[in-house]
């Protein structure tokens, strides 16, 4: 069983795929408490991959370390920094803890290279990003929203998203 | 050969057979399948930004709504999700008690799955009654320890909510001692049946390589051969005490993922004896009670997952700090296990749709959210 922490996958990426591994910020998570302490920064232990690289970094997972079994794609609305996270997690078909790779790209221009031509299970996970989040996926084959109806304006799981009284509902009811 | 002019059609989104309101853009040419798009949404309620209002305990009987038949699990995965952020520990009794809780779903799960499954080969509700009234034991069960019979919302931050009434080990073990019989009955009611072997024999394959290529989970994943289960690949709770089993298919159609349930309600039964035989022996109780429910996560994110009777069920959870989640992500087994059905369908004829769709086995409550 494949035994691989964030630090080792780290340190092979930094080593085989040169550039493709970012240094981590500490991000500032919104919506303080009213009262009570501050939130404070969040540091994530999770590698933090170029945008650009991140079909090459997927496929070095898959290819070469063997995590062929993706799991997950999470979208993550950070206001105050002003950017989406996308969290992709990978898995190893024989067992044992998965690896997770993030990418950061900003809220005004969310542009990310697909990794469905290379790996169709992303295809319903990216969609759900594209409905919710507004993230487009370059290259995605069928690119359409997935819950909402086509004719849907806006991204509703977006942290600006209005909450009330948006054009579907009226506003006096 | 005749050419034939290709057709689109819908197959729902009225439909008894998909499974609640699901609708698929059918390309025919003449009975053959050449192209299919699911359409879905119709039960799209942002579950998950109605969640990120809600505190972290009230969450937890909103997940129950996910997967209608097993809300057990879903509280499951929840409740591993948040004690994870928190740092909460989980008793041992609490850990056999909710291990217990999730195996009966299982079996819930799969009776009722397969009771569907042969309802859309079209022997029509017989066997649909067997598998209900299997259903209808444990959901007594349920409703003796929890209160309610669908939506339980019986765990808690910690532990569960109460501990098992005094007569709910003597009526599971005679449960349990009745069922094999029930499993051998469904099992002999496909095998031995010339009809529904012809529908389920050769259908819908799904190769190893696309099964992995296409991160189908559960069931539909093992029925393709690949021997994965979250229960057996990364432990959690106490799963790592019990000898169980994961069963796989070889083809990867219909009738290796119909024969892969029915071998998992058999492991899920072995599961809860030893569970039986180890309870009393468990240390702690039924909740830890130094938890506090109304939880205040520091910040950072977490991710847990279990292997709920319909695959690999996930929760993401950011916290920021407050009493609620800044973030919440379901990766719902439902959900990516119907990505590869159009390359299960293509080819096969309009009537296997149905049939196909079945074997996946999704519940639109976990599809739309």
């Amino acid at each position: 069983m494949p035994r691989l922490d964030a630090t080792d996958l780290r340190e092979r990426m930094a080593r085989d795929l040169p550039g493709a591994v970012l240094e981590a910020v500490p991000l500032q998570v919104a919506a303080a408490p009213a009262h009570g302490p501050q939130p404070g920064a969040f540091m994530t232990s999770d590698t933090l991959v170029a945008p650009s690289r991140l079909v090459e970094a997927a496929c070095y997972l898959r290819d070469l370390l063997g995590y062929a079994y993706l799991s997950d794609i999470a979208v993550v609305d950070y206001l105050a920094d002003d950017l989406f996270e996308l969290v992709y997690r990978f898995y190893h078909v024989e067992g044992g803890e998965g690896l997770t790779i993030k990418v950061r790209i900003p809220r005004d221009h969310p542009e990310v290279p697909s990794l469905t031509p290379a790996w169709p299970g992303a295809n319903f996970h990216e969609r759900e990003a594209f409905d919710l989040y507004g993230i487009v996926f370059v290259g995605h084959p069928f690119l359409r929203r997935i819950y909402m109806w086509d004719e849907f304006e806006g991204f509703p799981m977006r942290k600006d998203f209005p909450k009330q009284g948006d054009k579907y509902i009226g506003a006096d009811e | 050969m005749l050419k034939t002019e290709e057709l689109q059609i819908n197959i729902g989104p009225q439909h008894p057979s998909t499974h609640g309101v699901f609708r698929m853009i059918v390309t025919v040419d003449g009975e053959t399948i050449t192209d299919l798009k699911p359409v879905f949404g119709y039960l799209h309620r942002n579950h998950e930004q109605i969640a990120e209002q809600n505190t972290y305990l009230q969450n937890m009987p909103y997940t129950d709504r996910l997967d209608y038949f097993n809300s057990m699990a879903n509280n499951q995965a929840y409740a591993m999700a948040v004690e994870q952020l928190v740092g909460i520990e989980v008793p041992e009794r609490a850990e056999y008690l909710r291990v217990m809780m999730v195996e009966l779903t299982r079996i819930l799960n799969h009776a009722g799955a397969l009771g569907f499954l042969i309802n859309d080969m079209g022997m029509w509700q017989t066997q649909l009654a067997f598998g209900m009234r299997e259903r209808e034991k444990i959901l007594d069960l349920f409703e003796s320890a929890s209160g309610a019979r669908l939506m339980c919302n019986y765990f808690r931050f910690g532990g569960v909510v109460r501990d098992l009434p005094p007569d709910f080990i003597p009526r599971l073990k005679e449960l349990l001692q009745a069922m094999p019989a029930f499993v051998d009955e469904l099992e002999r009611l496909l095998r031995e049946n010339e009809i529904l072997m012809q529908r389920a024999e050769g259908i819908g394959i799904l190769p190893r390589d696309l099964a992995l290529a296409y991160s189908v989970s559960g069931p539909v994943l093992r029925g393709s051969g690949i021997p994965y289960d979250v229960r057996k690949a990364e432990p959690y709770s106490v799963y790592d005490r019990f000898d169980f089993d994961v069963p796989v298919g070889t083809v990867g159609d219909v009738y290796d993922r119909f024969l892969v349930r029915i071998e998992e309600m058999r492991q899920s039964r072995r599961i809860l004896q030893q569970v039986i035989e180890q309870l009393p022996d468990a240390q702690g109780g039924h909740i830890n009670p130094k938890a506090r429910q109304n939880v205040r996560p520091p910040v950072g994110d977490v991710y847990a997952r279990i292997e709920s009777p319909k695959g690999e069920l996930g929760f993401y959870l950011v916290s920021d700090g407050s009493g609620k989640p800044y973030r919440y992500k379901v990766r719902a087994p439902s959900f990516i296990n119907l990505t590869p059905l159009g390359d299960m369908c293509r080819g096969y004829k309009v009537a296997d749709v149905v049939v196909i769709l079945g074997s996946i086995d999704i519940v639109m409550g976990e599809v739309d959210r």
